[in-house]
C-alpha cells in the first residue's frame, strides 16, 4: 500500500493535535493533545521505515515513545503540583510570570 | 485489498473521529477515553506495517501505562473542574482552526512531494536477524547504543523529578487518631455537631448507589449521606425521585381493581350476620369512608377489608 495514504493520515492526526492544543484551556486535555502529536509523528517514522526497508524508523518511534513516557510522568507532576497550589486545572490560571 | 489496506480504511476513520471528538470532548475523562481508542488503533496499524515490536509497546506503554497515568490525574484533578469554554482570546479559535487546515495542506503538499517510491516493505530487513524484536535490538544494541543509555538517564530523572515535584513538606504536626478524635469530641462540644460517622446513603426498594441521599424522618435530605464531591460534579437523587415509584406503583395497584366490586372477594360472614347486610355494610362504610380519600388510599382501604 501506499506510504502517503498513512503519512496524510499522520499530518491530520498532528493537526488535530495542534488545533487542539491551541484551543483547549484544560491542562490535561492540552497534554493529551501533545500525546497525539507525538503519536502522529510515530506513525509517520512507521510509515518510513516500512517504505524504506529499514529498521532506524522503528528504533527513532522506539525513543519516541520512551522520551513521552518521561514526558508525561514530570508534566503531570507539574499539572498537580500547580492544582495543590492554585486549586484550578486551566493553563489561563496559571499567569503569574506574565509581565 | 490485503489485510494492510482493510485495516487502514477501516481504522483511519475510527481515529480521525477519536481525535476530533478528543479535542471536543468537554470532560477530560472522555477526552482520555477517546485518546485511548485513537491509540489502539494506531497500534493496529504499527501491526500491519511489519512493526510487532511497536505494536505491543504502543499497547503496553501508551494505552496501559500512560493513558492510565492521564486517568490518574483527571481523578486526582479534573473531577470536580470543568473546562469552560469562554473564549478568553478574540477570535482564537477561529485563527487555531485556520492554522490547522493551513497546516495540513503544508504537511499533505510537503510529503505528498517527499515520497514517490512504492513501499519496500520490512520482510527483507526483519529476516535478517531472524525477526523485528531481533532486528531492533541489533540496531538498539550497537548502533543507537549511546542514546538507549541516554534513556535510562532520563527515566531516571523523570522518576525523580516527579517524586520532587509531587513531594509536600510537613508543614504542620502529624494528627494522629488521638487528636482526631479529640478535635471531634471538642466540635461537639462546641457546636454540637455529631461525632460519630456519616450517615450511609439512603437504602430504598429501587436505589441504594452513593448516590442516593437518605431522608430524614420528616422526608428531608440528609445533607451529609451524599460526598460532596458527586454533589459538585453532578445532580443527586432528590426525595421526590426517589418517592416517586412507590406513589406510582400504588396507583397501578389500585387501577387494577375495582373501587366499587359488586362481584369479588367476600369475607366469611360475621356471627350474627347474613349474607345480604354483610354486603350492604360493605357498601355504606366504602361511602362514608371513602368520599375524600384518593384511589390510592381507596385501594388500600378495599385491600384492608378485605383481609378482615
Amino acid at each position: 500500500m501506499e506510504p502517503s495514504y498513512y503519512l496524510v493520515l499522520s499530518a491530520m492526526l498532528f493537526t488535530i493535535g495542534a488545533v487542539g492544543f491551541m484551543v483547549r484551556r484544560n491542562a490535561i486535555v492540552a497534554f493529551m493533545c501533545v500525546e497525539l502529536m507525538l503519536n502522529a509523528c510515530n506513525l509517520a517514522l512507521v510509515t518510513f521505515s516500512h517504505a524504506w526497508g529499514l529498521l532506524d524508523g522503528q528504533v527513532a518511534s522506539f525513543f519516541v515513545m520512551v522520551v513521552a513516557a518521561a514526558e508525561v510522568v514530570v508534566g503531570l507532576a507539574i499539572i498537580v503540583s500547580i492544582y495543590r497550589t492554585r486549586r484550578s486545572a486551566s493553563v489561563d490560571d496559571a499567569n503569574l510570570l506574565k509581565f | 485489498m490485503s489485510g494492510q489496506e482493510v485495516a487502514f480504511w477501516l481504522l483511519a476513520p475510527v481515529m480521525v473521529l477519536g481525535a476530533v471528538g478528543m479535542v471536543l470532548a468537554r470532560k477530560a475523562v472522555h477526552s482520555a477515553l477517546c485518546l485511548a481508542a485513537v491509540m489502539i488503533c494506531l497500534a493496529i496499524q504499527y501491526a500491519a506495517l511489519d512493526a510487532p515490536f511497536l505494536f505491543a509497546v504502543q499497547i503496553i506503554v501508551y494505552t496501559g501505562a500512560i493513558l492510565m497515568l492521564f486517568l490518574f490525574v483527571v481523578m486526582l484533578v479534573g473531577v470536580d473542574s470543568d473546562d469552560s469554554f469562554v473564549e478568553t482570546l478574540r477570535g482564537q479559535r477561529v485563527f487555531a482552526v485556520l492554522l490547522g487546515v493551513g497546516l495540513v495542506v503544508l504537511l499533505v503538499a510537503g510529503l505528498g512531494n517527499a515520497v514517490v517510491t512504492g513501499p519496500a516493505g520490512l520482510t527483507e530487513a526483519n529476516a535478517q536477524y531472524g525477526g523485528n524484536v531481533q532486528g531492533l535490538a541489533a540496531l538498539v544494541f550497537v548502533r543507537w547504543v549511546w542514546a538507549f543509555e541516554a534513556t535510562s538517564a532520563l527515566l531516571i530523572t523523570a522518576a525523580v523529578g516527579a517524586m520532587v515535584l509531587t513531594h509536600r513538606e510537613r508543614l504542620a504536626p502529624r494528627r494522629d487518631q488521638r487528636t482526631r478524635a479529640a478535635e471531634r469530641m471538642q466540635a461537639y462540644a462546641e457546636t454540637g455537631r455529631h461525632p460519630g460517622p456519616l450517615p450511609t446513603p439512603g437504602v430504598f426498594a429501587r436505589h441504594n448507589a452513593v448516590d442516593t441521599p437518605a431522608l430524614l424522618p420528616d422526608g428531608s435530605v440528609a445533607e451529609d449521606s451524599v460526598s460532596a464531591t458527586l454533589r459538585s460534579r453532578s445532580r443527586i437523587r432528590t426525595p421526590e425521585e426517589l418517592l416517586a415509584p412507590m406513589a406510582q406503583r400504588h396507583a397501578e395497584i389500585a387501577g387494577d381493581r375495582q373501587p366499587d366490586p359488586a362481584v369479588g372477594h367476600q369475607r366469611d360472614p360475621r356471627p350474627g350476620e347474613s349474607v345480604a347486610e354483610q354486603g350492604a355494610a360493605l357498601k355504606a362504610s366504602q361511602r362514608t369512608r371513602g368520599e375524600d380519600l384518593s384511589d390510592v388510599e381507596r385501594g388500600e382501604q378495599l385491600s384492608d377489608e378485605e383481609r378482615i
